[in-house]
């Protein structure tokens, strides 16, 4: 990219989003991202998934300017992040994947703390940060470090909303919470998000991506695909196919060797199946396949088609982009 | 003697006038992929510390790889293996010299961890990085990596906690076959994990919900007994009765196995 001149005055990122424009980043001999390129409107759910390494943390902490691109740009609410760091910092709420509230302090001492560093108070920011407080609020005078993981991770989201910041980022809040914490989490995304609030959130977690508005997968520092969860999973175009059977492991590896096979992997109580033929109907797939089955000795399994989910979504893409 | 790896009775641990664990009662079979779950402080990591002789319990009975958890914590250790999240390998060491490590923490002769570093360095297909620090390689492979180390003195029972936590999907399932690999084989798995999808891979589950379990059996007849679809919503179902207040109200003092 060549050099471009500043935000342009109310374009269309000057009252919202993100937008970033090729950014790449590098630790020594590992390429942490490779020519980021993605925007996020105004009031957006947007979520980046992808496993630990994939360059997730590093492009957060880019966008929030606490880490400097190696090359391409990207601005946030139009501020950019480099040159105009000290206005947008002012204007960013950021929860680190780490936690990093004080545990010695309380959960009372802790939001009074981050308050008071941004000059405001909890009361001036109470209609911002009540839906989450009034969790929080029977835990007031525990310390931080004597919470349980899903509160820990509640504190934080209040800490980094006490401000009344217009775009939030959090850095994969729901690593290592519980599912029914990160549930709940997400709930309180939801409703932060009906306030109009835009927020920016990663997570290993492929299940919560229909959650988001709108998601990037991200692998080994590319993004592999930017778009709303259903058509990420629209655009999965290989026939895919459940197969229960009693022995799961015996038939994951008899599947396997089918002529016709592609891939055939684990997942929760079904085995997912996907064939290399793409013009055949699915259903006589599906009949071939239960055939190859029984004549393998498998006399009860079963064979239906599946829709695919962002994970098949994503292992498609990760194989493709091998 | 039976077959059974792992026989719990009213296992009980208490902090202070804090019941971690409150009386549970189950049995793992051999050979069996035991999914142990729970929410965040329900009392599973100290339930396991137990089980492996690293904390005395207050009250109740537990035999593990047919060793009492009181009289036998040597040797309980001796025939178990152990890989968590957090910590499994020494990250300065290359593949090789941490197998070797183990080996011999374990008692392995040298020409045994000769024999079983080369298979299973091969079988896990890091020959090439063999000589690396562990530091270097992508952690989906070190956690495959701290997995068959957990199993290079060949223990009857094998304690997983949270093994794939932020691991890659396709390297998740890579994990999961290697578990149905080493069940097959007849080594006994408990695992515990925070992702619902894999405790339906699991032969048995059970999920503790404040010190007690609260549900155990196959998934697929849990799921039926409760009217389910899935177990993640029998999780959430069974973690947050009666839920008000966003389970607020629920939440217990953290622990070791809080973030």
């Amino acid at each position: 990219m060549s050099a471009v001149a500043g935000p342009p005055e109310g374009g269309p990122h000057r009252d919202g989003g993100i937008r970033a424009e090729s950014i790449s980043k590098r630790f020594g001999s590992t390429l942490a991202l490779d020519k980021v390129s993605f925007m996020v409107e105004k009031g957006e759910l947007f979520g980046f998934i992808g496993p630990d390494g994939a360059g997730k943390t590093t492009l957060f902490r880019i966008l929030v300017s606490l880490l400097i691109p190696d090359a391409g740009r990207a601005s946030v609410l139009g501020f950019d992040v480099v040159r105009d760091y000290r206005a947008l910092r002012q204007r960013v709420g950021y929860m680190p994947g780490r936690f990093s509230l004080y545990p010695d302090l309380s959960v009372h001492e802790n939001l009074t703390f981050f308050a008071s560093v941004f000059g405001t108070t909890i009361e001036r920011e109470y209609e911002q940060i009540k839906p989450i407080y009034i969790q929080l609020e029977p835990f007031r005078d525990r310390r931080a470090a004597a919470l349980s993981g899903g509160m820990k991770q509640k504190l934080a989201l209040c800490c980094a909303l006490v401000h009344r910041p217009d775009i939030l980022l959090l850095d994969e809040p729901t690593t290592g919470v519980d599912a029914v914490s990160r549930r709940e989490f997400w709930d309180l995304l939801g409703r932060l998000k009906q306030g109009g609030l835009t927020t920016i959130v990663s997570t290993p977690y492929m299940d919560e991506a229909t959650r988001c508005d709108r998601i990037a997968l991200i692998h080994r520092g590319h993004l592999l695909g930017v778009d709303t969860p259903e058509a990420i999973t629209r655009a999965f175009e290989r026939p895919l196919l459940g197969v229960r059977a009693s022995d799961r492991y015996k038939a994951l590896l008899a599947l396997r060797k089918y002529e016709h096979a592609h891939s055939a992997y684990p997942f929760g109580d079904v085995i997912h199946y996907i064939d290399k033929r793409v013009d055949a109907s699915i259903d006589a797939i599906a009949h071939d396949v239960k055939t190859f089955l029984r004549a393998s000795g498998f006399a009860n399994a079963s064979v239906e088609p599946l829709t695919p989910t962002v994970e098949d979504s994503f292992i498609a893409r990760t194989e493709d982009a091998a | 003697m039976t077959d059974l790896a792992i026989a719990v009775k009213d296992l009980t641990r208490k902090f202070g006038d804090f019941t971690a664990v409150d009386h549970i009662t189950f049995d793992v079979n051999a050979g069996e992929v035991f999914g142990f779950l729970g929410a965040n402080g329900a009392g599973k990591t100290t339930a396991i510390r137990m089980l492996i002789g690293l904390l005395t319990p207050t009250s109740g009975s537990a035999r593990v790889a047919g060793h009492d958890i009181y009289a036998e914590s040597e040797a309980i250790k001796r025939s178990i293996g152990y890989m968590s999240q957090r910590f499994s390998l020494y990250e300065d060491l290359t593949p090789r010299e941490n197998i070797r490590l183990y080996g011999g923490i374990y008692g392995l002769t040298l020409a045994q961890i000769r024999n079983r570093t080369d298979r299973m360095l091969s079988r896990l297909g890091l020959a090439q990085v063999a000589n690396q620090p562990v530091s270097g390689l992508p952690l989906g492979w070190r956690q495959k990596l701290a997995f068959s180390v957990a199993l290079v003195h060949e223990p009857r029972i094998v304690f997983l906690d949270e093994p794939t936590s932020g691991v890659d999907p396709i390297t998740r399932r890579q994990f999961w076959e290697l578990i149905y690999e080493a069940a097959s084989r007849g080594t006994t798995v408990l695992v515990t994990t925070h992702y619902m999808d894999e405790a339906e891979y699991c032969d048995r589950i059970s999920i503790m919900v404040a010190g007690r379990i609260a549900a155990l059996g196959p998934p697929s007849e849990l799921k039926r007994q409760h009217g389910v679809d899935s177990i993640d919503e029998l999780f959430v179902r069974l973690a947050r009765p009666g839920d008000q207040a966003g389970g607020a109200g629920l939440v217990r003092p953290a622990r070791a196995e809080d973030r």
